[in-house]
């Protein structure tokens, strides 16, 4: 790696990173696993002039269990997303969704706050946050803050984090009895970003769909819910029919790119195709 | 990974005890590869010398332009940094890079500086350079150069090149050679031909992506220069170098250390070879270059991009009557080492293993304003076989017969070998039907294709398609005379040592330069067998022309063909020297001698005798040789080969296509090949395999993009897309062994097969899958979408050609179609990083 020069901080506390940020303006990046930053600093298309590393403070790892909700840091590794037990038992899509990251070398560096703090969304995580209504804890000068999945991500590469902020973890409500799920992530090649991925839940009822969020991957400048479907399924029979029916609503509303792996009109089918296929599968026919 | 049925009797070492050594087919693990895998070796990035300085280039961000000024001045100011230079400062003494394929007498072979003076001719190119302290302070100060450029309209389709009205590359236009041949009577072959198919299929340009990006490092040391480079052929490098710059050979040494893989890419002599050896001799100090991934994927040569018409003449009962090729060849903006050789390469190998009455190829070299293209894995010979293997599906679809069929219908049958083809090759030996054959059973093919009827009469979203390619090639580059016939620069012969060291141990030194092949192991199993020595007490040495001072390095699957020949013909002629001096040793006539591996003993007598190293230990004392015998056993050998080498083998693929996604993924692949004897086949398997796997890279994953303005697009491993472990099915190998009659070790070239096997059957069964839906061609890659969209149109009732499909970008969507968002740039990460 040949990036620009910058200057390095390893603070010891969450309460010195915010300080480190505050003193350093405009121009400093907070960097965990390094697995996004690191190649744009590579190719030369990031140049911060400060990078403040997170990856000492211990307090930001690891998942508990508040009751209603998992509260997960946001040093966790893919890798240990989807590996931990809480993690797998009570949200197992963001388990699902991280094991489909890269490769093993970045589920091992990369950290879930560092892959919904880079906004990127192709990123596997975003949209997964969003179906699963999480909430993002932020802290800065001015202390901590929650801020709704929905509200986070603000443009491309691009959140609703202040400068001198840094995400501390996400707080994800538990799913109940009768929910299943699934991430359906459609990419060239096993390391390759989604072309388009689809984040899928669905609570069963009597044969129906008794409720579904589909987060979409890919198909805007952010993530975004397949509102139309979700409306659509609510209370549709579990037959791929009218499955099929209710995710042809899917693409409504996106934004999808056209770049080399996928012309927009593409990424549009795809959504709707991979839609129906995921609530097929998170309804467990 | 590999699940393996092998006929070959050589599998198992011999049962001990019977007296031979029989390390001929044994399955030695690689005795480089402790080394290699544990980094325990010096790869050229990781020489460091005293004093030593790192130069960075910068380089054209236009496709065409005029340079009107390089103002390097705040660069030289900056920190750390000790020179920097524009092309005007080099004019004088970088002459211009080698091509060393003239293929024809009228052909255009414009000048190629080094480093660009007046004018660039792809984005990439070198403008000027900053030599620093470190490569940071170097790859900072390059911003810091100011280049004013005038920019000119970018060439990028090959067709429209060629018209009047284009704009023209070169001053001398666009056309750089048009060479033909032809043999039998084409339009007899053609005149009411009751079967003519007729294609065009586009050979995408291809990134090769070698695991060891390149580097050079460069010293001057007295009135020697020595350079470090990520090569594949240091000999040739050194005579090419003493050629651009005028630095008498004798005082150029090259050494190509542990190099991590080429595939072709680094059988070249660089921008950055010369200008690095011109900067370590104006500076006086060492210097440095080495690529990121990125700046190599604008700056390396390519590979592919050619525009295939073929037409092809039949009789109703799948004989074929004769075939016509007419090739637009892709040079990029230069002609390199052997740029316009490439699709020569192919020329030989259109007709394949068919029988036919007449052929005739013509092909015209193109410039366009892209990085150059030059060998890339089998070099001419993947694009002639996918042409041929995908024409002769289209003809089994059109007859109505089963593709294996009409491939049996026409190929050259065991007995008629040797056989003389369409294209002037005598093909040694092969048996087609035998690798066929076992293909056909590994494959469970008449299983497979009942499950695709199933599928089709089901509808089934997921359809099967199943893909054929029996294959040949030639290599084991090559008769010295015919490469002459072909005005290529250079002979074709390898050279090697063997020198019997005091204790008995053995020195191989060889020409041929390793990269990753394992010639340390295939060299020392020869060498084993032909001395009678233990494998374990042989070195190979090779890399370093001080070391290795003769030699014609390593490209074409010729290494073992060519080089390890003339291993063992060095070892046959210490085995004659040893002779005289053991007669001596054992008061013995010559004559009355009999060699059995490893040792000379007395006919009759066999107590009487002695070992190789005993032999060795006497002439080194030296103390009672025979009146007039030289006190050596080292013994040198060129060898040339007669003709090229043909191995050949039976490729079959199962596909299972999503028609609802595009997506395709391979269910199953059976290679049955032929490469004659084996000498190793652990290394043969790892030789089939990487094949099949950038075979398969070409025909599902892999594409050089040029945007409208002559940008490269694909500049990371992101948008080069390059297929993984985790992408590819289990591969089924199988041998047949049809030893090859033109070479005393029965060997056959191993290295491209794979390659060129691969890409067709991947192919042909991605169509074999979509027939029913109307899908007559996919362009490659065969990427979802553009299956996806292949299917779109076979339900519109369209079924373009490959050859349709833009060269400038893929995947193009209807222009009636919005685009709801521009292209995302944040992708432009390396590979596997988020």
């Amino acid at each position: 790696m040949i990036p620009a020069q910058f200057a390095y901080a390893r603070p010891e506390s969450v309460d010195e990173a915010v300080s480190v940020l505050a003193g350093s303006g405009d121009e400093a990046k907070v960097i965990a696993g390094g697995q996004s930053l690191v190649p744009l600093l590579r190719l030369r298309l990031a140049y911060p002039e400060m990078l403040v590393d997170v990856g000492g403070l211990d307090e930001l790892r690891g998942v508990s269990d508040e009751g209603g909700a998992l509260r997960i840091g946001a040093l966790t590794t893919h890798y240990d997303l989807t590996r931990d037990p809480l993690v797998r038992a009570h949200c197992g899509l963001l388990a699902e969704a991280a094991g489909t990251v890269a490769d093993p070398a970045v589920r091992h560096r990369g950290t879930l706050g560092g892959s919904l703090a880079h906004a990127d969304p192709a990123g596997d995580l975003p949209a997964v946050i969003v179906a699963l209504d999480a909430t993002l804890t932020a802290r800065g000068p001015g202390g901590e803050r929650q801020i709704g999945a929905a509200n986070f991500f603000a443009d491309y590469l691009t959140t609703s984090l202040d400068p001198g902020e840094v995400l501390t973890g996400i707080r994800v409500p538990k799913l109940g009895p009768g929910w299943g799920y699934r991430y359906e992530k459609f990419h060239r090649s096993a390391q390759a970003w989604a072309i388009v991925g689809v984040a899928a839940l669905a609570r069963r009822e009597d044969g129906h769909v008794a409720e579904a969020r589909v987060g979409l991957t890919n198909m805007g400048p952010v993530p975004i819910r397949a509102s139309a479907t979700e409306e659509a399924v609510a209370g549709a029979a579990v037959d791929p029919g009218a499955l099929r029916e209710a995710a042809a609503h899917a693409d409504e509303g996106s934004s999808p790119p056209s770049d080399l792996h996928g012309a927009a009109d593409y990424r549009r089918h795809l959504a709707r195709v991979l839609t129906a296929r995921a609530l097929t599968a998170a309804l467990g026919e | 990974m590999t699940a393996e049925t092998e006929t070959a009797a050589g599998g198992q070492a011999a049962p001990a005890g019977t007296g031979t050594i029989s390390e001929i087919g044994r399955r030695r693990v690689r005795k480089e590869d402790t080394r290699l895998l544990t980094g325990q070796t010096n790869w050229t990035d990781n020489i460091r010398l005293p004093g030593m300085l790192h130069v960075a280039f910068l380089r054209s961000p236009y496709a065409h332009a005029r340079i009107s000024s390089v103002d390097v001045t705040a660069a030289r100011g900056t920190v750390g940094v000790i020179a920097a230079f524009s092309g005007a400062d080099f004019a004088a003494e970088q002459g211009s890079l080698p091509c060393a394929w003239p293929v024809t007498e009228d052909i255009v072979m414009p000048d190629h500086p080094p480093m660009a003076v007046d004018e660039v001719r792809y984005a990439g190119e070198i403008v000027a350079c900053v030599v620093a302290r470190d490569r940071y302070a170097a790859a900072d100060a390059l911003e810091a150069i100011d280049v004013d450029y005038g920019p000119l309209p970018p060439v990028l389709d090959m067709t429209a090149a060629l018209e009047e009205n284009s704009p023209k590359v070169h001053a001398a236009g666009n056309k750089s050679f048009e060479w033909a041949f032809s043999g039998g009577d084409l339009d007899a072959a053609f005149r009411d031909a009751p079967v003519v198919i007729e294609r065009t299929f586009r050979q995408q340009r291809l990134i090769p992506s070698a695991m060891e990006p390149r580097a050079v490092v460069c010293a001057a040391l007295g009135d020697e220069y020595t350079m470090w480079s990520s090569t594949q052929i240091p000999h040739v490098l050194r005579v090419m170098l003493a050629l651009v710059t005028g630095i008498p050979e004798h005082q150029l040494r090259v050494i190509a250390p542990d190099v991590g893989g080429g595939f072709g890419s680094k059988l070249q002599v660089t921008a950055e070879e010369v200008l690095t050896l011109l900067l370590a001799r104006r500076l006086g100090k060492p210097v440095k270059w080495a690529e990121s991934r990125s700046e190599g994927n604008m700056a390396v040569h390519h590979g592919r991009d050619q525009l295939q018409r073929i037409k092809l003449a039949a009789d109703r009962d799948g004989r074929l009557r004769g075939l016509s090729v007419d090739l637009l060849a892709d040079m990029g903006a230069y002609l390199m080492l052997v740029t316009p050789g490439v699709p020569l390469l192919g020329a030989f190998m259109f007709n394949g293993i068919y029988k036919m009455d007449a052929y005739s190829f013509r092909c015209t070299g193109v410039f366009t304003t892209k990085v150059p293209t030059d060998a890339y894995r089998g070099a001419g010979r993947p694009e002639a076989t996918f042409a041929i293997e995908r024409i002769m599906d289209e003809l089994a679809n059109e007859l109505g017969m089963d593709p294996l069929a009409v491939r049996e219908r026409n190929w050259i049958r065991h007995e008629e070998f040797p056989f003389t083809t369409i294209a002037g090759l005598t093909y040694d030996s092969g048996n087609y039907e035998a690798a066929t054959a076992k293909a056909r059973e590994i494959f469970r093919y008449d299983e497979l294709r009942k499950e695709q009827a199933e599928r089709r009469a089901a509808n089934s979203p997921v359809q099967l398609g199943l893909g054929t390619s029996t294959y040949t090639e030639m290599c084991g580059l090559a008769p010295s005379r015919i490469l002459g016939q072909l005005a290529y620069g250079a002979g074709g012969w390898e050279h090697a040592s063997v020198r019997m060291l005091p204790t008995g141990k053995v020195e191989v030194v060889t020409g041929s330069s390793a990269h990753g092949q394992g010639h340390e192991t295939a060299w020392s199993q020869i060498v084993a067998d032909r001395l009678g020595v233990p494998f374990e007490d042989v070195r190979v040495l090779h890399g370093d022309t001080q070391v290795s001072p003769k030699g014609m390095d390593t490209y074409g699957s010729r290494s073992l063909t060519v080089g390890g020949v003339a291993v063992a013909g060095a070892c046959d002629k210490v085995i004659e020297k040893a002779k005289v001096i053991a007669a001596a040793m054992l008061e013995a006539a010559p004559d009355d001698l009999e060699w059995s591996p490893g040792r000379w003993s007395v006919r009759g007598d066999p107590d009487q005798g002695k070992t190789i190293a005993e032999i060795s230990l006497a002439t080194f004392a030296a103390h009672n040789l025979p009146d007039g015998i030289e006190p050596s056993l080292d013994s040198d050998a060129t060898y040339d080969p007669d003709n090229f080498s043909f191995p050949h083998g039976t490729h079959l693929c199962a596909a299972e296509v999503d028609t609802e996604t595009g997506q395709v993924m391979i269910r199953s692949y059976v290679a049955v090949d032929d490469v004659g004897t084996v000498v190793n086949p652990l290394i043969v398997d790892g030789q089939v395999h990487g094949g099949i796997a950038q075979g398969i890279g070409q025909a599902l994953y892999e594409e050089a993009v040029y945007d409208s303005d002559g940008n490269l697009v694909t500049t990371t491993m992101a948008d080069y897309l390059l297929p993984s472990a985790a992408d590819l099915p289990v591969f089924q190998t199988g041998r047949t062994e049809t030893p090859a009659t033109s070479n005393p070790l029965g060997v056959k070239g191993v290295g491209e097969a794979g390659t060129i096997a691969s890409t067709p059957a991947v192919v042909n069964a991605v169509i074999d899958a979509l027939r029913p839906l109307g899908v007559r061609d996919v362009p490659m890659p065969c990427s979802p979408e553009r299956v996806w969209r292949a299917i779109q149109l076979a339900r519109l009732g369209r079924a373009p050609d490959s050859g349709d499909a833009p060269s400038a970008a893929p995947a193009t969507p209807p222009a009636s179609q919005a685009h709801d968002a521009e292209v995302n740039p944040a992708h432009d990460g390396e590979g596997g990083a988020r």
